[in-house]
Parts: C-alpha cells; structure tokens; sequence
C-alpha cells in the first residue's frame, strides 16, 4: 500500500516526487513510457519564463514567478544546467507598444523583478540581429533557458535515491475508488522485440492512499475515471526547429513577440547547450499522441521567425520536433484535490509556462498531499544530486587524471557533441538511467548533434548491449515497438 | 607537446594515400590519427565492389581497396594512432587529440593535412515533417549496421534520395531479404553514378522516381508509412500526387556534406558551395601549411579521385615543410560559369604548378552533348565535347603549365559547360 501514487514522470511529477520525498512517504510514480521526460516535458521551448506573461491572481502567475526564483538554487543543489540569459518582448513598427505598457503592468502585479522597457537604439547593442521593424522591447533579465530533460531527470533521480519507487513501462488502465484510497490497475508495456511480436504486457494492481495526477495531455481522462468535475484538456501542439551550434550565437536573449490570443508566439532563442531554438507553432489537434511536424508548421515558422529577428540561418536547422500543450479551457492551472474524489490531487492542465512553475507546483502539491496524511518531514532526505560529468569542463590535466582513472572518458562515441563513453556509461548506470538511445541522448547529448547519431547509433547500441546486459533486438529509440533492428542479415 | 613534421587528420583513403604520397617525398616525421579502430575509413563498410578501376585496373570490394593503400602504409612504417579523436586544430597548427591510453594530448605540426571526410545529411536538415519514429536511417548507417554488425534494420523499405550509398544499399537490402518498394529523389536527375542505377536499382526492378520527395511519415514507434509526393519545377509537392507506402524503415541518402568542424576552429575559409576549405593548386587552405584532400575538400564520385588527390596533397606538403612556400606567387581565381558549380582548386599559381593541374568540379544539372570550355581571361584554350554529364559524376580539366606561362598578364580563367 502506498501513501501516494504519482501518475507521469515528467517535469511535474518528477518535481512532485522530489518534492514529497522530504517527507516520510511511501511513494510511487507511474509512467506508460520507457523514462522520463517523455511527453510534454520533452518538447517545450525549455524556457524559465521571466512570468510577466500570466493574469494576475492566477496560479500560473504566482508559481511561475516563484518557480523561476526557486531556479538558482535548485539548479545548484540538482546540477541542472540553467541560465539566466534573459528575455526580450520585441515590438514592431506594426504593432502598438502600449501591448509592452500592459506586459510591464502584468510582470509587476505578478512580482517579476527589474522588468523595463528599451527602445531600440539600446536593443540593438544587445541583439545586432534584432529585426529591422522593431522598435522596442521588455526586457526580463530573470528570463532564463534549462535543459528540460535534465531538469525532469534530477527531480526524479533525487526522488529515486530518496525512496520513490519509479514504475517505468507502466500504463493506468482504470482506477477505481477503495476503503483504503485508490486501486490503480496497470499494464506493463512489452518494449523492443516483445512490442515488435505483439506481445501484451500482464495487469496488476497498485494500492494506494492517494493519487496525484500529472498525467499531461491526458490528466482529464484519469481525472474524469474518479471525479464528476469533470476536466478537458486539449492537445495544443507546437512545432519547433533546433539549429547548428554555429547559429547558436545568433541572439543571446529569449526573443518573444507580442503575445496573441494562442500563446506566447514563435520566439527565437539559444539554448542552454548553445543550439539556437526556433518555435513554437500552436495548433490544437484532436490526438494526444500527434507529436508529428507538418509542412504548413514548418514553413509558418520560417517566416515567422523573422518579425523578431532577421537573417536567422534556417539552413544549419539539425532537427525539427513537436510537442503538445496541455490546455484547458480556463487557462489556468487546475492544482486541487478533487471536491468529490477525496485523496485524488490534480496537477493538471500544465501549459506554459508548466516547465517554470514545476518546482513551485512541486512544492504546492507536496503540501497539500502532506497534510491530507498528516507526514512527518524525513530527516534522511538527502537534496542534492550530481548531473552526468562534463569533461569539456575540466582541464586538460583534470581531464587526463579522469582517463587514467576511467579510460573511456577518452573514448568520444558521438563526434558531433565530443560525448565519450564515459558519459554514456554514467548515464547507463545511474539511477534511473538510460534505456534507450534516446535515453541516453536526452543524458549525455549524444546523438543530438548535427549528423543525428548517423555515426554514434551503432556505438551506442554496443555499449548499451554490453553494459545493461540487453539483446540488440530490444533496443529501442524510445521504448515501445521503436525497436532499432529487426533480425539478422537474411534472417527476416 | 610533441612534434612532427606532418600531422594527417583522418584515416581513410585520403589520409593513407597523402600519408604515403608524403613520405615518398621524403617526410619522415608523419603522424596518421584515426577516430575509428582501424584504417581505411568508410570504406570498410563498403563491401560491394567497383573500386579501383583507374588506381589498380581491376575490381576491388571497399575493404580490399583500403587495405592496398593501409599495407603501403605499413611497408613504410608511417605511424598511426587509432581510436583516437582530434579534438581541435589551432591556427598555427597545434593539434589536440584524445583516446583511452594517452589521455589529451597536444601535436605541434609542421603541417596539417585535413582528410577527416563527409556525412550524410539527416533527416533533421531535410525537414521532412511526420513523426520520428525508429526506422528513419541514414543509408550510411544502416550500411554499418547490415555490413558491419550483421544486422537487419528493417524488412520494407522505401529510400529517399538517389546518392550513391542509398542506391548501393537497395541493392544489399534487397539481397539481404528486405523489399525496397521504391527510391524517390527530389530532383529531376539521380545523385548517384549511372553504372550504381542500372546495376542496384534495375537489375533488381526497383523504381527510382525522380522528382518525388517525402511528404509525411506515419508511426508514432516505428515508422509504419511513408506518403511520397511528385514536386514541380519549385520542388514543392503537387497535390494529388501523393502515394503512400507501407513499410518499416525509410532510409535517406540525400547528399553528403565534409566534416569541417575542425577545420574551422582552425581558421580555415570555407566554400559554401563545396562546405570545404578553399585551396590553391598545392590543396593548400588559407591557413599556411593546412591541406586538405578526399571528401572533407568535395565529396567525390569515386575513390581513385580521392587517392589521387590525396597524392597531390602529400607531396605538396612535403615540399611546403622540406621548402617553406613563396608567398610572393602569383594567384590567378578559377571562375566557374554556367553550369560549372566551384572548381577544386579554386586558385592557381601558374609558377609553382607542375606540368599538369587537374581541376575538378561538378555541374548544376544534366547536360548532353555539350562542351567543357576554358578560358584564360578572353582567349578560349580548350573545348572538349561530353556526351552527357551529370551531377552525380565528376568532371576535369587539365591545365598545361606551358601554355599558362604564354599568359604572363593573366587575371582569370574561367571554365564553363557551353552548347554546341
């Protein structure tokens, strides 16, 4: 029987766990797919919004204001790589400033620092590559850009080594009111060769006192199994393109437009790994499992991307993806235990700015699930997690010190990120650690420079073969049927 | 830091020939550094044959090709390291490279000779729109995977783009057991060699259509299907054109970019028609003592061209670290015209060439019976008539040495594909 059932493991759930694991919790988090960081929190433009952009009074403005300030320390005590690059609202000749006099009203009520207005003779000496028709901007200089992958993985991971049981694979099929809470009934998802073959995973059941819901785009089925205020939430999909490193300088700040009625419009963006970021569209759609591009996505965002910032070189674009917004019609976050499913917490309708509010939404939702089991702090709780080791921060004798200790850290797997095996070990064996390629490119970075694990795949692969122990028909992309090969040469 | 005279980044067919090319020359100090575990680069994935037709007059698989150049190698003691990666290059050669036994180390190089090769183009760089499933592969790397490692990487499949590697594995999928539906290219004419179409793609009944590009692929997993479409003149799809295949596995072979990274941190110009370094008749980049030779200069049609380039690479940096250069020389621009896309090299010191300067280039569409003409600034020297030329086939022009020094006052030569 556990305290507190935890559905999806991505950036709110992860954060939740983390969170609750402060407290003397049996906890559990249950994700359908293969990892972590697998839905929404994959595909997002991996911004900590400055939080200027919310209605005040609502709670997406308070956590995400509180979220971001938490950021500093957080991504020192979890080693998630962020920055505070800060971000710039542009306005063109085209458009009235008075939107930028709004925006500045709305960042103050809602508590967002040093927010002011620049006109553009002082814009252009921060951003050369401003676009010709802007005129003015606010800047935000709490604005920062993280690595969502590895924000979700060191929620998770520091939940894990604090004693949350993490059930990967594991999809909810129905749950069903109990004396004692919730029973929970799963399906283990065959993955690889298994999932190729047609194999169906076996149900079992979980038991729990409580539940939170983090289930993203699909928060209002789980919601709707328990409750009778019943919730929708709408797929909005979003595409992006992800540029060279070469581009990755092209601007320095977050660069928005003036917000429309669908989001926050296409923003121009480097990465915190130095890529240069260009989306989001936001289209809804009907399935919650359309992660696809389009073409009409792809080329709106080209030449959108040039009212803010001109000459973007969308000829070093390495990739294109899309992910899905969680929306909900009242546009805002639905953060409650549900008035008629007692114990049932609900983190749901997590749009943006969903990735920086998710520790203050951690947070919150602990509280709440706390003091419903009355739980005692755990004095054990250890808050600090080391991220996968960087050699290209050390110095050469650092770095050759590490060799002579760990030969693989002078072996490089993925040329176009110099990622060494070292790096892929570490992400291999870790807790939580990769699975699949994926996994380990969401950890390490390999395979997500500009040749797209061309060259590493086969390497990988090896090296997962070798080291979890697994057969090569079960490595996967991403778990499920996206197994990499089929047979053996003639085998088929 | 540790010095040697010649430091070849890359071993493969460019970096083993300019190696042995350099020592013949008389270089004794020459440092080979492979990122992989043995020489002879991609071509050890290459097991189908037709290699080295014009290097050796015979047939040989990939593999058997690299070994001739790696024992010639061998013959000569040339020190290589392999598995070991170069990290970066500085400007004033300083080459920093890492492997498991000696850690990070530096190379203080006399010269540089840049043979690191080509990637494929992704799926990433395309922007094909769909999901991103498992299943989309480059045709390289399933190569590695059915011809190195033994495995299968899907049983239906549908390939884009007609290069060379994605024709040669319709036909070893096909042979392997796996149905290749059909090889769609976005443009009007194949990137590949005629002799790889009719022997990969016909003989086995594979239709290539050309001006037919990907517009979707289905499968949130695996890839499921893979709609293609016809394109116009604009390379834009034409509705209603749009067939769908069902299969498990879409490889892509849609062009070949050289790996300059390197080449970059290094100060090196690059030509964004070729996306490798500029050079002069010596193969010499900006970057005084920096050469580059094979795929990372141009991505070529056949590997004897490679070794031959390599050659000349090696010998001119043997004489560049045995004499220095004259900067004073004389440079004239190569100016391609007309259908001509760049020239390899793009300029030409008439003083210091040997007898003979082959320029290498590549067209911009298919021509037939048309003539490859050059001139020295106004005066036509040479025009030589092609049945067909293509794209996906490399051209030549020889420069005479002779009849450059009869235009002392030159400024420009240009070479153009003209009509009859």
């Amino acid at each position: 029987m556990y305290d507190v059932a935890i559905i999806g493991a991505g950036v709110v759930g992860s954060a939740i766990a983390r969170e609750l694991a402060k407290y003397q919790v049996n906890a559990c988090v249950i994700e359908r797919d293969e990892d972590v960081c697998c839905g929404t929190s994959k595909a997002n433009s991996a911004i900590i919004h400055a939080g200027f952009d919310a209605t005040p009074g609502t709670l997406k403005a308070k956590l995400n204001v509180k979220g971001n300030a938490m950021m500093d320390e957080l991504s020192k005590e979890l080693d998630i790589p962020f920055k505070r690059n800060g971000s710039l609202v542009v306005c063109t000749k085209d458009q009235d400033p008075s939107g930028l006099e709004k925006l500045l009203e709305k960042g103050k009520a809602n508590g967002v620092p040093d927010l002011k207005i620049l006109q553009r003779d002082e814009l252009i000496k921060m951003e050369p590559n401003l676009a010709e028709d802007v005129t003015c901007a606010l800047l935000a200089p709490t604005g920062g850009i993280v690595c969502p992958f590895h924000m979700t993985m060191a929620f998770a991971e520091n939940a894990y080594t604090n004693g949350v049981e993490f059930f990967l694979n594991t999809e909810v099929k129905s749950i069903e009111k109990a004396p004692y809470g919730y029973t929970i009934t799963v399906s283990k998802n065959p993955v690889g060769a298994d999932a190729l073959k047609g194999k169906s995973g076996d149900l079992s059941t979980i038991e729990t006192k409580t539940i939170v819901n983090a289930a993203g785009v699909y928060a209002d089925v789980f919601n709707n199994m328990v409750s009778n205020e019943k919730i929708n939430i709408v797929a909005r999909k979003g595409e992006y393109m992800l540029l060279d490193k070469t581009a990755g300088n092209h601007v320095s700040h977050t660069i928005f437009q003036l917000p429309s009625k669908m989001g926050k419009g296409v923003l121009v963006t480097p990465t915190v790994h130095g890529n240069l970021l260009v989306g989001p569209t936001a289209i809804d759609v009907d399935n919650k499992e359309a992660v696809n591009t389009t073409a009409d996505g792809l080329d709106s965002l080209s030449a959108t991307c040039s009212i803010s910032v001109k000459n973007v070189p969308l000829r070093q674009v390495i990739t294109s993806f899309a992910g899905l917004r969680a929306h909900e019609a009242k546009d805002d976050f639905i953060i409650r235990e549900a008035s008629d499913a007692e114990g049932f917490f609900n983190a749901a309708g997590i749009e943006s700015p969903g990735l920086s509010s998710a520790p203050a939404i951690g947070v919150m939702v602990a509280e709440m699930v706390a003091a419903k089991l009355n739980l005692d702090k755990n004095p054990n709780f250890i808050g600090t997690r080391k991220g996968i080791l960087n050699p290209n921060t050390l110095t050469m004798e650092e770095r050759n010190q590490l060799i002579k200790e760990q030969p693989a850290y002078g072996n490089i797997i993925c040329r176009c990120e110099m990622i060494t095996e070292g790096e892929i070990l570490d992400a291999i064996h870790r807790p939580l650690g990769a699975r699949s390629l994926d996994g380990v490119k969401r950890r390490t970075r390999a395979g997500m420079g500009r040749c797209q694990a061309g060259f590493c795949s086969p390497r990988t692969m090896e090296i997962l073969e070798r080291e979890v122990p697994m057969s090569m028909y079960d490595i996967t992309k991403n778990g499920g049927k996206s197994a990499f090969v089929v047979g053996l040469n003639k085998e088929i | 830091m540790k010095n040697y005279d010649l430091v070849i980044v890359g071993g493969g067919p460019a970096g083993l020939a300019a190696a042995v090319s350099a020592r013949d020359n008389g270089i004794e100090s020459i440092l080979i550094i492979e990122r992989d575990k043995e020489l002879g680069g991609i071509l050890n994935q290459c097991i189908h044959n037709g290699f080295g037709l014009h290097t050796f007059k015979e047939e040989l698989t990939g593999p058997e090709y690299a070994s001739r150049f790696a024992k010639q190698v061998f013959e000569r003691n040339i020190e290589y390291k392999l598995n070991t990666m170069v990290m970066d290059i500085s400007g004033d050669k300083v080459v920093t490279a890492m492997n498991r036994e000696d850690g990070m180390f530096e190379i203080q190089a006399k010269a540089i000779i840049l043979a690191m090769g080509c990637r494929e183009r992704s799926r990433g760089a395309l922007n094909i729109p769909g999901y991103r499933p498992a299943g989309i592969y480059s045709a390289g790397t399933a190569q590695r995977l059915v011809n190195m490692e033994g495995y299968m990487p899907g049983k239906k499949v549908v390939i884009l783009g007609s290069g060379d590697i994605g024709l040669i594995m319709a036909r070893r999928m096909t042979l392997e057991g796996a149905k290749v539906q059909v090889v769609a290219e976005l443009m009007p004419y194949s990137g590949g060699l005629k002799r790889n179409i009719v022997q990969c793609l016909d003989d086995f009944g594979i239709p290539l259509k050309l001006s037919h590009t990907v517009i979707d692929i289905e499968g949130k997993e695996r890839v499921e299907a893979v709609t293609i479409a016809e394109v116009g003149p604009d390379r834009k799809p034409i509705p209603g054109s749009e067939i769908r295949y069902e299969c498990d596995t879409l490889l892509l072979s849609c062009g070949l970019l050289p790996e300059n990274e390197l080449s970059r941190s290094a100060g090196v110009e690059l030509s964004p028609i070729t996306s490798g370094p500029i050079v002069n008749d010596s193969l010499e980049t900006n970057v005084d003592g920096v050469f580059a030779c094979g795929n990372v200069l141009h991505v070529h049609d056949l590997v004897d061209y490679v070794s031959q380039e390599a050659a000349v690479a090696g010998k001119n940096a043997a004489k560049y670290i045995k004499e220095g250069k004259d900067s004073s020389a004389k440079a004239v621009e190569i100016f391609p015209e007309g259908g001509v896309r760049y020239t390899v090299p793009k300029y030409v010191r008439p003083t210091e060439i040997e007898d003979k300067l082959t320029v290498r280039f590549r067209v911009g569409a298919v021509y037939k019976n048309c003539y490859i003409a050059t001139y020295y600034d106004d005066t036509l020297i040479n025009k030589r008539k092609r049945p067909v030329m293509a794209p996906g086939e490399m051209e030549q022009v020889i420069l005479d040495k002779s009849k450059l020094a009869e235009f002392p006052d030159l400024n420009k030569i240009t070479i153009r594909i003209e009509e009859a």
